[in-house]
């Protein structure tokens, strides 16, 4: 049968490639460690927002120059991340934006995630508006004075009420309670992600259409662009523990990093970096610039930064 | 849960008379069920419409989230998740993982994989020809080096990899199941159900179960990619096994063969056109899902295609949608071309698969690209037995050579990164979408306002502000009007299970958006199809174009429309509409092409326009094939908004994305597929008993 002839020959070819491949490799040179711990896999959660790109494609570029490291880039949702933690899929999570409950369930009781420590980033969250109507309305920048203007920011989207832009469905957001328990006249619209975020800011500035948004920083595009914060109600301690009931602005936020219990066990030299890993709001913004205004490849663009700054590079790395 | 289900008001008395509804009192009783209803909205708008706001819960959905809770910690010690599924993702994992080592990733400490470019090229090329054929061979070899051009290699190859594993269990698991459905009525009628459910829920609805079974990456992506590529296997290879005629199983059972005999000998032999046929549309849905188990991480396109639409990057997602039709029309002629080689008599052609044959075995059967199974005019003899297997031994010894040099030399096992013009293609195009979305924007603004002013919410605000008292017996007494007993009994069902989700009013929300892209996809499909159905010409310049469109996975299609639209329900709504229209298209083209000739020439002697020639004698005649194209439209248009939900679509789409990301949301995006599914079902078995009802004049 010819069927059967093809299924052989298919085998020896497979067979044959594979007897091929375990002779030598010729010319091509192994990955040499400049180390001498054996770093092994790594694999890293990329979180959907530049920033956590910067952080990522940074640390990775280090682990695999400097340790040796087979590094490989998991591109997920925040949460997910944990999972992958919890599970021994994601080894770590580089910027995290505080989450309270998962912190309580996966390092407190599962005990499968540790922390890291800072990455010295300070971490704000709240509604923006574009500088030009800052200047126009000065005094929209006070919470009380959003249902005075309501109406301006109607879209087709928000059902008659002024429509509050939030980003990506993952993004730690309070919103949708915040415009109940405020009594606002908003109705929150999902923009989908960070681009669409920047993108509708861009151009709420160029026609000065009216626009209120979430954002956050730190956020290369403040480079570009200075939005300006609306102040709700003033943070206190533990005034958002009922997401529900949520009633002020979102805390500071001091951006840590986190490693899977697993993979902090295992000796990899890469649990040193990433423990050491600690820059600023700055250094984080100019990678970041380089991936999204000058649309380099995250991989490039960290390359760059780490080429232009071995002094800190190499304290990470003691 | 069944209590909660169960518990949902029935309101008898405002169901409409119970004798079956005749077909000329059909369009009174329909508006007379819509007039009570908008009179009703106008009295009781924004009482009990059980609106759910983002952050509530229900019991239900607090009950999901503390049995996946204990799912994960159980997971650790428990026999079932650690013992056998543990054991299975494991596997996954690590077969995905050799063979990305072999092919596509680094093989750690090498910087590069074990097999360079060179090597998967040619060996490619070379299964490519060993199964179908030199023309095939070059294809896949032009196709393969596109990898590369486009700057995707290694994301292409771990495309194609994810998928051919899917279509290898396939096969495994769908061959012996058809078999057994076809030979036995009683495992037909327990799969078939099964299969209807994997078919009618969105791959959307069932990713955050799995992840949270199979955990992420490869292991999911397979699985998933599995659900979705299986049942279309199954059901032609059922269908395949049956058509054998009787007097052929007869002749052969007169010859005294036994049962197995006869499976073995005869059956299948004559089934393995129609067999190969379904691994074929196996593979092309196992393609377009494993983009979407991008959201699972799974290796491949999928991930750059969610980037791309993360930044906005109409470049990007373009030059990755182009590798992903490029592999789709790798797989399609490839596969079908292996499938006319299986064909000992070479003048028989692929029974087309688009026809309402097949159509109507299956629920959503993929209607994929036929570039190959067109007339394939002046078939050349195929060669020799001795000069192929000379030509396959020459090849091996190529293919040999060629593993061996790109081990060697890096240029060869690498991609060369002077030939890939991936970033500069995605540049241009960038360019030209920022230019054309700038000049444009007044144009789409003005046509997204008016669909959404004009249809989108006042339609909502029926939908959403009416008491659901109200429009749950409306779409009772609309199902039974349309549909019949049979649709009344199934909407009885999937209404109490989408109350008690809880999520009612943001199902009539997608319900909506649903209908108003429905509409206008069947009002593009009727105009395009009744010019491809009248005109040879029409036909060969559109189909062409149809093709690509169906081949482009759905949420590609997010990116321009995201580019143009905004984050809105409309542009959920475009996206859709591109989604939908291909295969609308195509059915009504087949309906208006399939009408007696004699019927149109004894019309066209009468003396009429070109007009009432459409009107009044091709589309009435072509009732079935509109309703079948609606039915299908529903249905592919349903998927797509709830995939919206990633760019403002909102409703049921957002909260199941929601639900995927956010950790104390899992049980209401659980809920929210749950929803989906029901909507689903409900909206299929209402077109399809309308369908058979109303179908023959």
């Amino acid at each position: 049968m010819r069927r059967r002839n093809r299924v052989a020959l298919v085998g020896v070819a497979a067979a044959l490639a594979l007897a091929l491949a375990a002779c030598g490799s010729g010319g091509i040179k192994d990955t040499t460690t400049a180390s001498g711990k054996k770093c092994g896999d790594l694999n890293i959660a990329v979180n959907p927002w530049t920033g956590y790109e910067s952080d990522a494609y940074v640390v990775g570029d280090i682990a695999t120059t400097k340790l040796g490291c087979n590094v490989s880039y998991q591109n997920v949702k925040e949460e997910v991340g944990w999972q992958g933690m919890s599970s021994g899929t994601i080894d770590t999570i580089l910027e995290n934006w505080g989450h309270p409950d998962l912190v309580k369930k996966y390092v407190d009781q599962q005990k499968t995630v540790v922390d890291a420590g800072q990455t010295g980033n300070q971490g704000i969250i709240g509604w923006y508006v574009p500088p030009w109507m800052a200047a126009k309305y000065p005094d929209i920048t006070d919470w009380k004075n959003l249902n005075k203007y309501a109406s301006m920011f109607k879209t087709s989207e928000s059902g008659g009420k002024g429509q509050l832009l939030d980003g990506d469905p993952s993004y730690v957001t309070n919103d949708e309670a915040l415009v109940k328990n405020l009594h606002l006249n908003y109705q929150v619209v999902v923009g989908g992600s960070e681009a669409a975020l920047i993108q509708s800011f861009r151009s709420a500035e160029k026609n000065k259409t009216p626009l209120l948004a979430y954002f956050y920083e730190p956020d290369w595009f403040f480079s570009e662009m200075k939005l300006v914060k609306v102040n709700l109600p003033k943070y206190t301690d533990g005034c958002d523990a009922d997401a529900a009931k949520v009633a002020c602005d979102y805390p500071p936020y001091n951006l840590n990093k986190l490693i899977s219990k697993k993979f902090a066990d295992s000796g990899s030299p890469a649990v040193d970096l990433i423990k050491n890993f600690h820059w600023t709001n700055d250094d984080q913004n100019l990678v970041s610039t380089y991936i999204a205004q000058d649309k380099m490849k995250p991989a490039d663009a960290a390359q760059k930064w780490i080429d232009a700054n071995p002094d800190k590079v190499a304290a990470w790395l003691k | 849960m069944t209590v909660q289900v169960l518990a949902r008001p029935v309101n008898k008395e405002a169901e409409p008379p119970t004798e079956r509804a005749k077909n000329r009192h059909t369009m009174p009783l329909l508006g007379a069920v819509i007039v009570v209803w908008v009179v009703g909205w106008l009295i009781f708008r924004n009482h009990d419409t059980l609106v759910l706001s983002f952050q509530q819960q229900t019991d239900f959905h607090k009950w999901i989230n503390d049995l996946r809770d204990n799912i994960q910690a159980s997971a650790q010690h428990n026999w079932f998740f650690h013992g056998v599924i543990g054991k299975i993702t494991t596997f996954f994992n690590w077969l995905v993982e050799q063979i990305q080592h072999l092919f596509s990733l680094p093989a750690f400490p090498r910087p590069v994989p074990q097999v360079g470019w060179l090597g998967v090229l040619v060996l490619l090329g070379w299964v490519g020809y060993a199964v179908a054929g030199a023309r095939s061979a070059i294809l896949v070899l032009v196709t393969v080096f596109l990898f590369g051009i486009l700057g995707a290699w290694q994301d292409s190859v771990d495309t194609l990899i994810i998928t051919l594993i899917a279509v290898a269990i396939c096969v495994i698991i769908g061959l012996p199941l058809g078999i057994a459905m076809a030979r036995n009525k009683l495992v037909s009628t327990l799969v078939t159900p099964v299969l209807d459910t994997m078919q009618t829920m969105p791959a959307f609805a069932y990713l955050a179960p799995l992840a949270l079974i199979f955990g992420i990456g490869a292991s999911s992506a397979v699985v998933c990619t599995l659900i979705y590529a299986l049942p279309p296997l199954v059901r032609i290879t059922e269908h395949g096994i049956r058509s054998v005629p009787a007097t052929t199983l007869e002749a052969a059972g007169s010859l005294g063969v036994t049962k197995r005999q006869l499976l073995r000998q005869v059956q299948i032999p004559m089934a393995k056109r129609t067999i190969v046929v379904g691994i074929n549309q196996c593979t092309m849905a196992a393609l377009s899902m494993a983009t979407i188990a991008a959201f699972v991480s799974s290796p491949g396109l999928g991930q750059d295609v969610e980037q791309a639409l993360q930044n906005l990057d109409v470049g990007g997602s373009a030059v990755y949608g182009f590798a992903i039709v490029i592999i789709a029309i790798m797989l399609d002629r490839t596969t079908t071309a292996a499938s006319e080689r299986s064909e000992k008599q070479s003048a028989a052609r692929v029974a087309s698969v688009g026809g309402p044959g097949v159509m109507l075995v299956t629920v959503v059967l993929e209607h994929l690209p036929r570039w190959a199974s067109e007339e394939t005019k002046g078939r050349r003899p195929l060669p020799s037995k001795a000069f192929r297997r000379g030509i396959l031994g020459i090849g091996l010894v190529v293919v040999a050579i060629s593993i061996w040099l790109s081990r060697q030399y890096l240029s060869l096992a690498s991609f060369p990164k002077s030939l890939d013009f991936g970033t500069d293609i995605s540049n241009k195009v960038s360019d030209f979408s920022d230019w054309f979305v700038n000049l444009a924007e007044p144009v789409t603004n003005a046509f997204k306002n008016v669909v959404t002013y004009g249809l989108l919410n006042p339609l909502q605000s029926l939908l959403g502000e009416s008491p659901f008292w109200l429009i749950a017996p409306v779409i009772l007494a609309l199902a039974l009007i349309l549909g019949g007993w049979r649709a009344l009994a199934v909407s009885v069902v999937c209404e109490a299970i989408i109350f008690g989700t809880g999520l009612w009013h943001d199902t009539m929300v997608t319900l909506t958006m649903t209908l108003v892209a429905t509409v206008l996809v069947m009002l593009v499909a009727v105009v395009l199809g009744v010019s491809m159905g009248r005109s040879r010409r029409a036909d060969t310049i559109i189909r062409p174009v149809l093709d690509t469109f169906q081949t482009i996975p759905p949420f590609v299609y997010l990116v321009p429309a995201l580019a143009l639209f905004g984050p809105t329900r409309f542009t959920a709504i475009v996206a859709a509409i591109a989604y939908g229209v291909p295969i609308a298209t195509k059915l009504v083209a087949d309906g208006i092409r399939g009408v007696a000739p004699t019927t149109v020439e004894a019309a066209r002697a009468s003396g009429i326009t070109r007009w009432q020639m459409i009107r009044k004698v091709q589309l009435p005649m072509a009732r079935e094939a509109l309703l079948l194209s609606t039915n299908q439209g529903i249905l592919y248009v349903l998927s797509m908004v709830v995939i919206g939900g990633l760019v403002g679509g909102g409703s049921l789409g957002y909260i199941v994305v929601s639900g995927f990301s956010q950790d104390q949301l899992f049980g209401k995006g659980l809920a929210a597929g749950i929803a989906i599914t029901a909507l689903g079902v409900m909206l299929d078995r209402i077109a399809r008993y309308t369908a058979a009802r109303h179908g023959r004049a």
